[in-house]
C-alpha cells in the first residue's frame, strides 16, 4: 500500500554566482541572511528530504520567500537543484541529461501554477491538448482526451473560449484540466489556488478533492494557506527559509507544533473547520456490557468509581446501545426491575468519525452527556466530551 | 624638441576613414565571387517581384496568383469561405474585366485593373472596406496621373527589402533573445545601423554592389532590419516566464518551445516589428534612388534638380499612397 513515488534526500538550491561557497557556511549552521551577507548568495533550499506515497498529498506550507516554490521547481528541474538526490520510482530526476528530462517530463509531470500559465492565443481546449500537442499523440486522441478533461472540471461548452474571457476560477480549471488531460504519475501543484477569492478557492479545493475520489493522484501541493493545506494535504511540511521546521499528518502539526513559527501559522487556524471527531475523541474509561451479564449494581459501581454520572451502553460485538444515566440505574434498584434493563437505556446521538466539530457544534453544545463516535458499522471507536472539545478548540493547548 | 613631440602626437590624426576605405577594397578585391552571387539573388528577386505584379503574365501565373490572395485572405481571417468567396470573386472580376479591355488581358497579369482590384480585395478581407475604398481612389490615381510603373517598382524594392530584412532580422532576434554573448554584440550594431545617417553607406554599397535597384535594396535592408530584431527579440523576451515554465513542466522540446510557446507569444510584437520594417523601407525610396534605385524616388529626385514642385508632389503623394495602404494591412487590428 505505502509505496513511495517520490524521495528526496538532501537536496540544496542556491541562487548566486558561486553556490559551493556557501555549503561550507551552511554546514558551520549560518542563517540565510549571514550567508546572504558574506557570499552574495541565496540559500533556497536548504538540505531538504522527504517521501511521498502513492496516492498521497503532500502539501508543503510556507510563507513567501520560504523556499517552497524553489522546491517544486527542482522536482522537475525546472530550476536545477545544487546538491541532493530526488528519486521518483528509483529514477534519479538530478541525474538525467537534457533529452532524459524532457521526455520524463512529458511521462511523469503535470504541473499546476499560481497564475495558471495558461497560453493566451490558444482556446480552452488547444491549452488543454498542449500536454498531448508536445508528446505528439495523434490529433483524434487529443480532441478526445481533452475534451474528457474539460468535462472532468466542469468546464464543458467552454472549449472555443481564449483564456482572456474567462473568470480566475475558470482559468485554474483549464489548468487543471491540462496537467489531468496528460494523465501525469505526479501532480505539481504550485500555489494552485491562491490568486483566487476565498468563495471560488474553497470550491476549487471542493472540486479537486472529488476529483481525488476517483483517482487519487501522487500530488506535491504548495500553498501558504494552512487551512487548505489541512484541508487536501494528508501529509504536511512546513519550510521556513529552505528548510522543513516540521513535517507530519494534519493532528501532528496542530497539536505538537515543533517550534514557535508553526505555532504562529497553528494559531490562526480555525480548529473547528479542521479537527475532526476522529482527532479529539477519547477512549470511554469505562462501558457497561448487559451481554456480559452486567446489571445495573455494576453500571453504578463503574460510575461511582469513575465519577462519571452515566454510562455507554454496548453489546457484545461493541455496537452502541445508548447510555444508561446513573437516575436510571438507582430507578432500576428501586423498582427492583432488573430484567427491563434495556428500558430504561436511552438512545442517543452519535457522530461520525470524519465529522469536523463545526458539524457537531448542535450537539455538542447540548452535552451533558458523552457522544460516541461510530464506524460504519455502528462499532464504538471513542467517546467526545464537553471538557475536550473544548480544550481543542483553544490556540494553544490547555493543560 | 621633447615639445614638438607632444605637439605632433597631439596633430596625428587617426586614419579611420582610410582603414574603413581599405577594408572596403580589400572586399572588393577577395570577395567579388559571392558579391556578386548576392547580387544576382538580390537582383532576381526585385525583378521577379515586379513582373509577379506587373508584367505580361500566362494563364497559369494568373491563376496561381489568385490562389496565393486566397491562401493568404484565409490566414488572416481563419474562415474558408470567405476565402474561397474572395477568390471566385476575383476570377469574375478578370472575366468582368476581359470585356472591357479584350480577351488577351486574362493573358496579362499585369493590367492596373486586376492589380487594383486584388488590392482592395486583400485590403477589404485583411481590414474593412473603407481601406479598400481608400485603396481603390489611391492606386486608381496613381494610375490616371501615369506613375503607375514607379508604383510597382517601389512595390516590387520594397517587399525585396522587406523580405530579405525578416529573413535576416527574426532569426537574428530569436538568437539575441537566447543567448546573451549575440545579444551584447548585435546591440551596438543596431545602434549603430539606426543612428549613421543612410548617405554615409550608400556610398561602400554603390561600391560593393554596382548602381542600380539592389543597391537600394541593400542599402534600404539596413535601414530597415533593426526594428524586426528589436521587437522580435522583446517580443520573446517578454513573452510571461510562467508560460515558459509550464511549456517545458510539459516536456517541450526546444523547437516546440520556440514554435508553441515563444513565436505566438511574441507575435504582437513580432508584426509591430514588421510593420515598422515596410514603414523604414518606404522612407528609404528618395534616398535609394540616388545610387540608382527606381520607383517613386526617381521622380521625386528629378523633380528636385529640376525644381519641379508638381511632379515632386505626385511622387511624393504615391509614396505616402502606399505607406497608407501597406501599414493599414499589415497594421494591428484595432
Amino acid at each position: 500500500m505505502a509505496e513511495k513515488v517520490i524521495e528526496v534526500n538532501n537536496l540544496f538550491k542556491i541562487f548566486g554566482k558561486n553556490p559551493e561557497e556557501a555549503f561550507p557556511l551552511i554546514e558551520k549552521g549560518l542563517s540565510k541572511e549571514e550567508i546572504l551577507e558574506k557570499t552574495g548568495n541565496t540559500v533556497g533550499v536548504n538540505d531538504v528530504s522527504f517521501t511521498v506515497n502513492k496516492g498521497e498529498i503532500f502539501v508543503v506550507m510556507g510563507l513567501s520567500g520560504s523556499g517552497k516554490s524553489t522546491l517544486i521547481r527542482c522536482i522537475n528541474r525546472l530550476m536545477e537543484p545544487n546538491r541532493g538526490e530526488i528519486l521518483i520510482e528509483d529514477t534519479d530526476v538530478s541525474k538525467l541529461s537534457k533529452e532524459e528530462l524532457m521526455n520524463f517530463r512529458k511521462e511523469k509531470f503535470g504541473m499546476v501554477f499560481q497564475h495558471f500559465g495558461l497560453l493566451p492565443y490558444r482556446t480552452v481546449q488547444k491549452n488543454v491538448e498542449y500536454g498531448l500537442e508536445v508528446k505528439k499523440v495523434k490529433p483524434s486522441t487529443r480532441k478526445k482526451r481533452a475534451r474528457e478533461a474539460i468535462k472532468k472540471v466542469g468546464l464543458e461548452g467552454w472549449e472555443d473560449q481564449k483564456p482572456q474571457n474567462l473568470s480566475g476560477g475558470m482559468k485554474q480549471r483549464v489548468g487543471l484540466a491540462r496537467a489531468l488531460a496528460v494523465d501525469p504519475d505526479i501532480f505539481l501543484m504550485d500555489e494552485p489556488f491562491s490568486a483566487l477569492d476565498p468563495l471560488i478557492k474553497k470550491e476549487m479545493q471542493d472540486q479537486l478533492l472529488e476529483l481525488y475520489e476517483e483517482v487519487k493522484k501522487t500530488t506535491i501541493f504548495i500553498t501558504h494557506d494552512l487551512n487548505e493545506a489541512l484541508k487536501v494535504g494528508d501529509k504536511i511540511a512546513i519550510m521556513k527559509a529552505g528548510k522543513i521546521v516540521q513535517m507530519g499528518s494534519q493532528e501532528e502539526i496542530l497539536t505538537n507544533a515543533a517550534n514557535d513559527y508553526v505555532r504562529d501559522f497553528v494559531k490562526d487556524v480555525d480548529r473547528s473547520r479542521v479537527l475532526k471527531a476522529r482527532d479529539i475523541m477519547i477512549k470511554p474509561k469505562t462501558l457497561l456490557k448487559p451481554d456480559q451479564g452486567e446489571g445495573p449494581r455494576t453500571a453504578i459501581h463503574k460510575m461511582r468509581e469513575n465519577e462519571i454520572s452515566s454510562i455507554i451502553v454496548v453489546d457484545k460485538d461493541k455496537k452502541v446501545m445508548g447510555i444508561l444515566k446513573i437516575e436510571e440505574a438507582l430507578k432500576i434498584l428501586q423498582n427492583k426491575d432488573d430484567e427491563n434493563l434495556k428500558k430504561y437505556i436511552k438512545e442517543i446521538p452519535r457522530v461520525d468519525p470524519g465529522d469536523t466539530m463545526d458539524d457537531m457544534f448542535a450537539q455538542i453544545a447540548e452535552l451533558d452527556i458523552p457522544l460516541p463516535v461510530v464506524d460504519k458499522n455502528d462499532e464504538l471507536m471513542g467517546i467526545i466530551i464537553k471538557s475536550n472539545v473544548l480544550s481543542n478548540l483553544a490556540p494553544e493547548k490547555v493543560i | 624638441m621633447l615639445f614638438m613631440q607632444i605637439v605632433s602626437i597631439f596633430s596625428w590624426k587617426i586614419p579611420l576613414g582610410e582603414g574603413i576605405e581599405k577594408i572596403i577594397d580589400f572586399i572588393i578585391e577577395n570577395f567579388s565571387g559571392p558579391i556578386e552571387l548576392f547580387t544576382g539573388l538580390i537582383d532576381f528577386l526585385i525583378e521577379n517581384f515586379e513582373i509577379f505584379i506587373m508584367d505580361g503574365f500566362p494563364i497559369s501565373h494568373l491563376i496561381v496568383n489568385i490562389i496565393l490572395i486566397t491562401i493568404f485572405i484565409y490566414s488572416r481571417k481563419k474562415d474558408k469561405k470567405v476565402a474561397l468567396y474572395t477568390g471566385a470573386g476575383m476570377l469574375v472580376a478578370v472575366f468582368i474585366a476581359s470585356f472591357f479591355y479584350g480577351f488577351e488581358l486574362i493573358y496579362s497579369m499585369g493590367h492596373p485593373f486586376l492589380v487594383i482590384s486584388a488590392f482592395a480585395l486583400i485590403a477589404w478581407t485583411a481590414k474593412s472596406y473603407r481601406l479598400a475604398i481608400f485603396v481603390v481612389l489611391g492606386l486608381a490615381l496613381m494610375w490616371n496621373i501615369e506613375l503607375w510603373e514607379e508604383v510597382i517598382e517601389t512595390l516590387a524594392l520594397i517587399i525585396t527589402a522587406v523580405l530579405v530584412a525578416l529573413v535576416i532580422g527574426i532569426p537574428v532576434g530569436i538568437i539575441k533573445a537566447h543567448n546573451k554573448y549575440v545579444h551584447y554584440i548585435v546591440r551596438p550594431i543596431l545602434d549603430f545601423m539606426q543612428t549613421i545617417p543612410p548617405f554615409v553607406y550608400l556610398i561602400p554599397a554603390l561600391m560593393l554592389f554596382g548602381l542600380g535597384n539592389v543597391s537600394g535594396t541593400i542599402a534600404t535592408v539596413i535601414f530597415a532590419i533593426a526594428p524586426p530584431i528589436r521587437l522580435t527579440y522583446l517580443g520573446i523576451t517578454q513573452v510571461d516566464d510562467e508560460i515558459i515554465e509550464a511549456g517545458k513542466a510539459f516536456g517541450s522540446s526546444w523547437w516546440q518551445m520556440l514554435f508553441k510557446i515563444e513565436l505566438p507569444a511574441a507575435l504582437p510584437s513580432i508584426m509591430m516589428g514588421i510593420n515598422q520594417c515596410i514603414m523604414l523601407a518606404l522612407s528609404m525610396v528618395v534616398i535609394a534612388s540616388m545610387i540608382g534605385a527606381g520607383g517613386l524616388g526617381e521622380p521625386v529626385r528629378l523633380a528636385l534638380s529640376r525644381i519641379d514642385i508638381g511632379l515632386g508632389f505626385e511622387a511624393g503623394l504615391g509614396v505616402v499612397i502606399i505607406a497608407i495602404m501597406l501599414d493599414r494591412i499589415f497594421g494591428r487590428n484595432e
